[in-house]
């Protein structure tokens, strides 16, 4: 993964296919607290313990195409790679919470990548979850919600590609204002 | 500047567009966009997608999906038609997505050559 917006694109897609209708991802980059933290909750439809347990191996997955999966695995490996650690608790039918801290200076970590891309693709994967997502620097704090947007559209959907290019750029102007 | 108050011109827009077309798209396009996908150059295959929708207004619906299975493929690009018809185009660009695009969602014209069934041999 070149960035770490596709590291998080990555846990976001397993989010959407747990069946969550609430996904909340906060990112905070702080040079500050030398930290980059990202805490994304679902209520999607959990893991047991079991489940849990195997979770960041390579070898774990629910999928039945192949007996692999990367996403939290690389995640995993970034965390520990970068001096942070990786959090991951979850309860069957409530949700899933993860928090992933990373050394914001250490050598290994990615560049940000396009927040508002990864926001894009994300909402483009399924119209009916709703997104709360906020990102949080020293000096500011930019919110974005998509109820918000639907609100404001219906009876549009908020897949209309002229909507999804619209929140891209919202969402890395609001960010480039924060920083 | 993007403010939320361009959200209401474009939703007058969109509604416009939707009274110039049938209300259902023609075509559902998919694009795979797990780790494989991905590494393989999905993003500005699927970014390059929604763009020309959006341009040049496209009856089709672009979504993505996770691993289709067929990781030695990436990028592909899946194109369903409202009869549940399925046709998957495979080591897409952006280049020949703009061509997928036009042919197929504009002209109904399946373009063989960037078929599965061309490149699987």
């Amino acid at each position: 993964m070149q960035d770490l917006a596709m590291h998080i694109l990555e846990l976001l897609m397993n989010s959407i296919h747990a069946n969550s209708f609430n996904i909340y991802l906060t990112i905070k980059n702080s040079i500050k607290e030398n930290l980059i933290e990202i805490i994304l909750i679902d209520d999607g439809k959990g893991m047991d313990e079991k489940t849990l347990n195997n979770v960041t191996s390579p070898f774990s997955t629910s999928r039945t195409t192949r007996k692999i999966g990367l996403g939290v695995a690389f995640m995993k490996a970034l965390c520990d790679q970068c001096n942070g650690t990786l959090v991951i608790t979850s309860e069957i039918n409530k949700g899933t919470k993860i928090i992933a801290k990373i050394q914001k200076n250490h050598w290994d970590v990615p560049p940000l990548g396009n927040l508002g891309e990864m926001m894009m693709y994300a909402i483009g994967a399924n119209e009916n979850i709703d997104y709360q997502f906020s990102y949080i620097d020293d000096k500011h704090q930019f919110d974005f919600n998509t109820n918000q947007i639907k609100e404001e559209i219906t009876p549009v959907k908020i897949i209309e590609p002229d909507i999804l290019i619209w929140i891209k750029e919202y969402i890395n102007q609001g960010i480039e204002g924060v920083s | 500047m993007k403010s939320l108050e361009d959200l209401k011109k474009m939703r007058e827009k969109a509604l416009k567009k939707v009274e110039m077309r049938d209300l259902d798209k023609k075509y559902r396009v998919v694009v795979g966009m797990a780790t494989c996908g991905i590494a393989a150059g999905a993003r500005p295959v699927l970014n390059r997608i929604v763009e020309e929708t959006s341009e040049h207004n496209y009856s089709c619906v672009v979504t993505q999906t996770g691993c289709i299975g067929l990781c030695v493929y990436e990028p592909i690009v899946e194109v369903f038609d409202k009869d549940g018809g399925k046709t998957t185009y495979v080591h897409v660009t952006p280049e020949k997505a703009s061509k997928i695009l036009e042919s197929h969602i504009k002209n109904d014209q399946v373009l063989e050559e960037y078929t599965i069934n061309s490149v699987a041999k």
